[in-house]
């Protein structure tokens, strides 16, 4: 009863969908003021229904409800609590009614924050918004209904995969999709604008905001799949160029893009039409990720079941929003030229080759992430593109990129004097070749040929980025948000770049084999196998082993990984031992039985891997923190 | 300079710096990408000998062997008309046994024996690679040997 009540809410959540695109759209357009005074409630009810539609999945899986298909196939009925909330958006049909009702909720977000701006121009975001949703519900109504009924109903589920029983993966998709999401708030506004004909400072001020706060969102997501990648999948890294992690990946570097030329849109009134397109492709990223993922179009981890029905569902809605959004882009942009200039060496040509070289990037990523399908649909063979590609395409522009931040953030809107903060420059270049060579020489010893200059360019932007604020603290100057978070942000990237660079380099790993009693050596630290015992959890049994890791004699870690046998599905899950020491992470992974009493063991020593992370949340938390900006709060009046 | 000619510079550096970027992705691109051969292809010597690539079909049952105690193993890969036998140091991952799909990433050496360096079997018991799948089905006329259930293929996130 309660599911069908879902079903239909989410029947009657298009309607709304449709009417708020409607009144949005065609309201301003004929200048009717009572159509679009209908758009906000339009979006009220959009929301309290999909709400109920997803409350109502929530509600069958917390109460066992197996006779609903969905809740058949991924839960059961020993799976935790937690888990049989999360295992909502564990799968294909869940996960797209939270893409549906986070949408909604971005646009009730902006509904509730917009009446300072324009009731034609809010009308028509909304209205835009309104669109993306109605495409978004037709798909899971048509497609990928999670309330579709399985009778007889079986007596128990069939269980959520172990792999995605984890709190890290219960909160990844949800922030994911609220970055992938909130581009569709800079899309809206994008396209408003070229309605409308007009876009000037103004605009940019109102978009930045909602930019910056789905970037940040994006970034947690992405930086919570890495995490869990690390130690739940036992992969042992941060980042593995997986087709998947790139399509999230993607978007992010053209929001980033998008972040800083709206920066100049803002304060200068220039790059409007490339602020435009920008917007245009982090959205349509967005949609391609989903796509990529959804349509099970690619080899990986996340793609298991190729549905090719939902894949042209997805295709066509891509074809239509991307393509509809260039074809008004190519009618309108010649209108909304910018005409001023700026010197070579001001905060705006900065930013022009920071867009440039984000833009690299994310050709480079878009050409190995798509070059497999290509080849395979034009029948060239089976090929696929692996780090040995990705690493050096991809460190070609980014590492400029981070030296260009460093210096970039000191320039001058308009003027192109960088002389006057020569010192300050100079002076965090200085420390951060001290850094770099007490890193390599005194920390750790030797080093690769990147090694060094990783150390460099992340220790210049971290430095580099503090000049100012401590500047500001030594003559009592005030600090706005902006600048903070400006400051915290990319002093994050530079830590970022330390920690990677440190993980790259100093790496020791191995597999050894043990059997009880026994030990092996990983460069400097030895693991000692212990013990192995048998062990029981809530759905599942496991093999667990003690291992006692020391270096050079002193004991350091006691872990304890796990080979858990997961009843249900009957599937082996490796759960890794980690020790998570401030400067690096010790673990152990067991591996499987060797015979003659030994076991495979995978032994990593990482230093600073999980300050890749961290600096990732604090990224994000910069990001949070310039959007909390007092002048993106004032009424909005013209300039 | 004019502002002009610093302008049609800017450009001209832009354009030159973007094109260098494409040349070496390209290069990096050519050197780098791995293609996908299965048994038969081995056998037929379509696969080259001194480049890494990914080797894909069924684990044969009852060919895996490995000394008791030992990281070292060998087992051989077919596509039930070929047989390409694969050595191996090291762990090997959660899903992988017999009569089950694998990609191996290595080189073939002279004696006709793959070397790799790293085994991939995917996350799901009844998950078979897509590349694997369409390399068998096409030697059985369109019919799999093991048939994955389509409901049960999971995790996307």
């Amino acid at each position: 009863m309660i599911v069908e009540l879902g079903h239909f809410a989410l029947v009657l959540a298009l309607l709304a969908a449709l009417s708020q695109s409607f009144f949005g759209l065609v309201g301003p357009a004929k200048g009717q003021a009572s159509w679009m005074a209908a758009v906000r409630p339009a979006v009220y009810a959009q929301f309290a229904l999909t709400s109920v539609a997803l409350a109502a999945l929530v509600y069958a899986f917390v109460q066992n409800d197996f006779s609903v298909l969905y809740v058949a196939s991924n839960s059961n009925s020993a799976l935790p609590l937690l888990y049989r909330v999360s295992a909502v958006w564990g799968a294909h049909e869940g996960s797209l009614l939270l893409w549906s009702w986070i949408l909604v909720g971005w646009a009730l977000a902006v509904a509730l924050l917009s009446r300072s701006l324009p009731v034609e121009f809010a009308a028509r975001v909304l209205g835009v918004m309104g669109l993306i949703s109605v495409g978004f519900l037709l798909f899971t109504l048509a497609t990928s209904n999670p309330f579709e009924r399985l009778w007889p109903a079986p007596p128990d589920g069939r269980d959520l995969n172990p792999l995605l029983q984890d709190p890290a993966l219960a909160a990844h998709p949800p922030m994911l999709y609220a970055g992938y999401v909130g581009f569709a708030v800079a899309f809206a506004f994008a396209c408003a604008a070229m309605i409308e004909g007009k876009l000037d400072q103004q605009w940019a001020r109102w978009m930045r905001p909602w930019t910056t706060v789905a970037w940040a969102f994006l970034t947690v997501g992405i930086g919570l799949g890495s995490w869990w990648a690390y130690y739940e999948l036992g992969w042992g890294g941060y980042w593995f160029w997986d087709p998947v992690e790139n399509a999230s990946f993607m978007p992010w570097l053209i929001g980033t893009a998008l972040i800083h030329s709206l920066a100049v849109t803002e304060k200068r009134g220039l790059f409007k039409s490339w602020t435009l397109l920008l917007a245009i492709l982090a959205f349509s990223l967005s949609l391609l990720g989903t796509f990529l993922v959804r349509s099970g179009v690619l080899v990986s981890v996340h793609s298991f079941a190729a549905d090719p029905t939902r894949g042209l569902f997805i295709l066509a809605f891509l074809v239509v929003v991307i393509g509809g959004a260039l074809t008004l882009y190519a009618w309108r942009a010649p209108v909304l030229k910018s005409n001023a200039g700026f010197e070579f060496t001001s905060r705006e040509s900065f930013l022009l080759f920071n867009n440039i070289l984000l833009v690299v990037a994310t050709a480079a990523v878009f050409a190995g992430t798509m070059a497999p399908l290509i080849a395979d649909s034009l029948g060239l063979g089976t090929l696929s593109v692996g780090r040995q590609y990705f690493d050096p395409v991809f460190l070609l522009p980014t590492l400029p990129l981070i030296a260009l931040a460093a210096v970039g953030s000191h320039s001058l809107w308009k003027k192109g004097r960088l002389r006057e903060r020569r010192t300050g420059i100079l002076v965090a270049l200085g420390a951060a070749a001290l850094l770099t060579a007490v890193l390599v020489l005194a920390v750790w010893e030797g080093a690769k040929v990147l090694t060094p200059i990783g150390f460099l360019v992340g220790g210049w932007l971290l430095f580099s980025a503090l000049v100012d604020p401590i500047d500001r603290w030594r003559r009592r100057l005030s600090m706005t948000p902006a600048i903070l978070g400006m400051t915290i942000a990319h002093a994050s990237l530079g830590f970022f770049v330390i920690s990677v660079t440190a993980v790259e380099s100093y790496t020791r790993e191995r597999d050894i084999a043990l059997a009880v009693g026994e030990s092996g050596t990983v460069g400097e630290f030895k693991y000692e196998l212990r013990s192995l015992e048998f062990v029981e959890g809530p759905n599942y049994d496991a093999l667990r082993g003690e291992i006692a890791v020391s270096e050079s004699g002193v004991p350091i870690s006691l872990l304890h990984p796990e080979k858990r046998n997961y009843w249900v599905q009957r599937q082996q899950m490796t759960e890794a031992g980690i020790d998570m020491q401030w400067s690096r992470d010790v673990f152990a992974a067991l591996g499987e039985d060797l015979g003659a009493g030994r076991w495979s063991v995978r032994a990593q020593v990482r230093p600073l891997i999980n300050y890749v992370w961290l600096a990732a949340l604090l990224m994000a938390i910069g990001g949070i923190v310039a959007a909390l900006d007092r002048r993106y709060r004032r009424r909005g009046e013209a300039t | 300079m004019t502002p002009r000619q610093r302008r049609i510079a800017l450009v001209v550096g832009i354009l030159a710096g973007v094109s260098v970027a494409g040349l070496l992705a390209l290069s990096a691109f050519r050197d780098n990408v791995m293609f996908f051969f299965d048994p038969s292809q081995v056998a037929a010597g379509e696969a080259p000998i001194d480049k890494r690539f990914r080797l894909g079909g069924m684990v044969r049952p009852g060919t895996v062997e490995r000394e008791a105690g030992s990281l070292d193993m060998s087992f051989v890969v077919t596509d039930f008309q070929r047989d390409v036998k694969v050595v191996y140091t090291g762990v090997v991952p959660d899903l992988f046994r017999e009569n089950q799909g694998v990609v191996a990433h290595g080189h073939l050496g002279n004696d006709g024996i793959f070397v790799a360096d790293e085994i991939l079997a995917k996350h799901d018991e009844n998950y078979m690679p897509p590349e694997v799948a369409e390399a068998i089905k096409s030697k059985h006329g369109g019919v799999m040997p093991v048939d994955p259930d389509p409901r049960k293929a999971k995790p996307e996130t």
